[in-house]
């Protein structure tokens, strides 16, 4: 059962200052014109009108870092025996206790999407786990939508609970904040703040007005099959993907790309083995050992990522799909694709999803690097077949490759030795 | 590498191997007595070394970096002195430009019967750093995160009446593509409508109905010459602003694309627009239901408001200092040409003025600060149409590893650093880097101080010649604008 109390934006921030003594409180901060989740000290806390933007960046870096050391190794040599070494490893895993605030409902939707790799199936990945663990979100029900937003596509919407703790609307004269979860609510009840109860209405009708600010819901059917049904369509691939400049903007701000990649960086002597974000959009991704790519052109990588977030997770995890619609992708595109124009094409006029009798066209013009045997360099994604993992597509490659993608339940191999 | 703490410094010396490793041995040999600072890395030939080589030594906290090699005409391999000259001659130009003092840097020339001069050049380089002392540490700057040269009362004025409105020619325009499309091009670069009416997006137009969508105006932000190397042997077509036209040409010049397979559509440009200007006057997100230009006046309907904004507001920095707003190169040029201005006195945009005003600590700080949002996506590179090793980029190779995959403001710094410097006497200053940039990091200026530079020694613009050579990718045995610098 929520409760709901009610804060007037000194007592909200005077709460966050607070807050800030006992976690590390990440939140809005200005820098440029971007607006990126930042670690802010009390005495920082003093900008409301900062602290309520959109921020340019998703806030996934709270569960997965840019970049984050699993193990720092060292190893000193034996001076009898020069050829043995003693090694030394740190397995740093664990976070301090962590509060979010300020990210949007799709935001706080994505943290859900993530879980799903990182912790469900057979294995945990306890770093992720121990991030999440730590870490409470409040989220701020957006006052009105974007015109890049649709999160109502995908089955969110801008007073969405899922994935908070706690949700707050801005009203007149203050906050109306709601306990969604446990945690969210012992927050709440040591903050004192006034009841809310009277002032529910009030968020309840700028929860309606945000709604309505939304664009045209999506009338989209069976996107998941009839997106996979269109794998082997290359000619709409390449036109959907002509204009693609393959930079990757769009996965590193994007709350659900999970995607990592896993090295060792510094000398064998003295190192860290680390994880850092990568994207689907980088020939080195699916670069095999054996110099092999299988996704040498820019359209089966586009594809892929559009498959994943609309096809291939929405098939291993009950039609949930990898897109929480906050519409970053499209607002920081150098070149302006809009991924639900793309999933739109892909969806209308689809080959029924029958992906075997999907024809094979022609290839059009195509770019002078396609070759003709590169239709069947990947395997196609039969409609209906469960995945078992993100990113399964290439998962029986995955042994030849030099660098780990995720897979569920962080079954990551370790990254090749830099050096 | 162990320092003896207090004493020492870290100083890095790349030495040719025929030259002034022999010197160095000479001095050695002699027993002539040098101070122990020097950590010396033999290289075959000064002309060996990368530029980068030096900025990563300095970046990653060497206190200074000496490079040596044959004197001039004594080359072993005739030229590579030659070559190593200009580049470091650039680089050190370059170098204040990120807060390292230039001075950290030297090369000289030490043949490998001058011992003794080997003895000076070693000793006084020493006592240069030491007067120096450590080099500042990125770790300890105060980052700084504004971008005070952006703000609308420090923008510069525009050089030339910029402007907004329809441009009459399109019509003629779009008659001429779809000629050249029946004549048998494959498909021509343009640009068309995008997901609402500020933003417009790059388009291979291949039929008539697509032609007729074509768009211009100041929205069509995008250098299209990025698209071309893609289309390699194939027939196809490009419409140009005057700065992507110098982009084709550049490409030319580098022979990356066949002039016979490329033809040129060119229109005279009245200025784009830096999108996130014209957003910044609207309500954060608002829905853009109508945008209509007149004059030089944006007038955008947003949530049922309307605002209007500028071009002297809205315009992007590089084209309030442009003196090409009509196609360099052209096979069809449409409509009259815009009178063309000339070159400001001053032809510093607004980040190198602000820059330049910042002490060398100041500007750490400043590039501290910008480096810490980006999220290393790498759209600058993407979106960068000289940017030609597309899919092999030295700064992704594990072996030799340039960069960890850490998310450091120093890993991230040095990957534009990379990007500058192989963009030095290249970059035809179309600013496409700084614009892809999700994050707004005003990256653009690195590769404007390169130019500059270049500009100032070797009188040299990318992009304006296809008969071009970018300065450093040549030499000449007397270089007029570089002077010996003298360390003994």
């Amino acid at each position: 059962m929520s409760t709901f109390y009610f804060a007037a934006p000194d007592a909200l921030l005077g709460w966050l200052k607070k807050l800030a003594a006992d976690y590390r409180v990440l939140a809005p901060r200005r820098e440029g014109r971007s607006v990126m989740f930042r670690p802010r000290t009390a005495d920082e806390l003093t900008d409301m009108d900062e602290l309520l933007r959109r921020a340019t960046a998703s806030p996934k870096g709270a569960v997965i870092p840019h970049s984050e050391t699993l193990v720092r190794f060292s190893s000193t040599k034996d001076a009898e025996n020069p050829a043995r070494l003693d090694t030394t490893l740190d397995a740093p895993c664990g976070d301090v206790p962590t509060v979010l605030f300020g990210c949007r409902p799709c935001d706080a939707r994505g943290f859900v999407v993530l879980d799903r790799p990182y912790l469900e199936g057979r294995f945990k990945d306890p770093y992720y786990a121990a991030r999440r663990e730590a870490l409470v979100i409040i989220a701020q029900a957006c006052p009105t939508a974007f015109s890049t937003c649709f999160c109502h596509w995908v089955g969110g919407s801008p007073a969405g609970r899922e994935g908070s703790d706690i949700l707050f609307t801005a009203v007149d004269g203050g906050f109306v904040l709601e306990s969604v979860t446990e945690k969210g609510a012992k927050l709440l009840e040591a903050a004192g703040f006034a009841s809310g109860e009277d002032r529910r209405n009030e968020a309840e009708a700028a929860h309606r007005k945000a709604e309505a600010s939304l664009g045209a819901p999506s009338t989209l059917e069976n996107i998941p099959a009839r997106v996979a049904a269109r794998f082997r369509d290359e000619a709409f691939w390449i036109k959907e993907t002509e204009k693609c400049l393959s930079c990757g903007a769009c996965t590193y701000l994007c709350p659900t790309c999970q995607c990592f990649t896993i090295t060792d960086e510094g000398s064998q002597l003295d190192g860290r083995r680390i994880r850092s974000w990568d994207t689907c959009m980088s020939p080195l991704f699916t670069l095999e050992t054996s110099g092999h790519n299988p996704r040498t052109e820019k359209f089966k990588r586009m594809r892929n990522r559009i498959s994943h977030k609309f096809s291939y997770y929405p098939q291993s995890y009950d039609g949930e799909y990898s897109c929480v619609g906050c519409g970053r992708c499209v607002v920081s595109c150098p070149i302006s694709l809009d991924i639900r124009q793309v999933v739109k094409h892909a969806v209308e006029g689809a080959p029924e999803a029958v992906a075997e009798a999907a024809p094979v066209p022609a290839p059009k013009p195509a770019p002078a690097r396609v070759k003709a045997s590169s239709a069947a360099s990947e395997p196609a994604s039969p409609a209906g077949e469960p995945k078992a993992a993100p990113g399964a597509e290439a998962a029986p490659k995955a042994s030849a490759k030099s660098e780990a993608r995720p897979r569920t339940g962080g079954k990551s191999k370790s990254g090749k030795k830099s050096r | 590498m162990s320092v003896l703490s207090g004493k020492e410094l870290r100083i890095v010396g790349f030495l040719c191997n025929w030259c002034s490793y022999g010197g160095a041995d000479t001095a050695g040999t002699a027993r002539a007595a040098q101070p122990t600072d020097l950590r010396i890395i033999r290289v075959p030939c000064s002309g060996r070394v990368n530029p980068l080589f030096v900025l990563k030594a300095l970046m990653n906290g060497a206190d200074g970096v000496l490079v040596s090699g044959c004197h001039p005409r004594d080359c072993h391999y005739s030229a590579g002195n030659f070559y190593a000259r200009r580049r470091l001659e650039i680089l050190k130009e370059f170098l204040p430009i990120v807060g390292i003092d230039p001075a950290r840097f030297e090369y000289t020339w030490v043949s490998a019967s001058e011992g003794q001069r080997w003895k000076e050049v070693v000793t006084s380089f020493t006592e240069r750093i030491h007067r120096l002392g450590p080099a500042p540490k990125w770790a300890d700057v105060t980052p700084r995160y504004d971008m005070p040269f952006s703000a609308p009362e420090n923008r510069l004025e525009p050089i030339r009446p910029l402007g907004c409105g329809a441009n009459p020619s399109l019509p003629e325009l779009r008659e001429s593509i779809k000629k050249a499309l029946a004549e048998g091009l494959e498909g021509v670069l343009g640009w068309k409508a995008g997901f609402d009416p500020l933003h417009v997006e790059p388009v291979f137009m291949q039929t008539p109905e697509e032609v007729d969508h074509l768009v211009w105006g100041p929205f069509n932000v995008h250098n299209l010459a990025n698209f071309l190397p893609q289309y390699k042997g194939r027939r196809i077509g490009v419409v140009v602003k005057g700065c992507d036209s110098k982009g084709v040409i550049e490409l030319l010049a580098e022979k990356l694309i066949d002039k016979d397979d490329v033809t040129i559509f060119g229109m005279g440009c009245n200025g784009t627009v830096d999108l996130n200007r014209v957003l910044e006057k609207l309500p954060e997100g608002a829905s853009v239901e109508d945008v209509k230009c007149s004059g030089n006046t944006i007038r955008v309907t947003a949530g049922g408001q309307e605002y209007t904004v500028s071009m002297q507001d809205a315009a992007q920095d590089k084209c309030r200092q442009c003196t090409n707003p009509n196609a360099v190169l052209s096979d069809v040029f449409v409509g009259p040409r815009v009178t063309e201005p000339m070159p400001p006195a001053d032809g510093r945009s607004g980040a190198l003025r602000f820059l330049d005003e910042l002490s060398l600590e100041e500007r750490m700080g400043f590039w501290k600060g910008q480096m810490e949002r980006c999220i290393s996506c790498h759209a600058c590179r993407s979106a960068c149409p000289m940017c030609v090793c597309r899919d092999h980029c030295v700064s992704d190779a594990r072996d030799p590893a340039w960069l960890t995959r850490e998310d450091d403001v120093v890993q991230k710094l040095f990957f534009q650093l990379i990007h500058a410097q192989h963009l030095a006497g290249r970059c035809t200053g179309c600013g496409e880097c700084q614009r892809a940039c999700p994050m707004g990091i005003p990256v653009f200026a690195l590769k404007q101080q390169f130019g500059r530079k270049i500009k100032q020694i070797f009188g040299y613009g990318a992009g304006m010649d296809v008969n071009g050579v970018p300065p450093l990718l040549a030499y000449q045995v007397e270089e007029p604008n570089i002077k010996e610098h003298e360390l003994s």
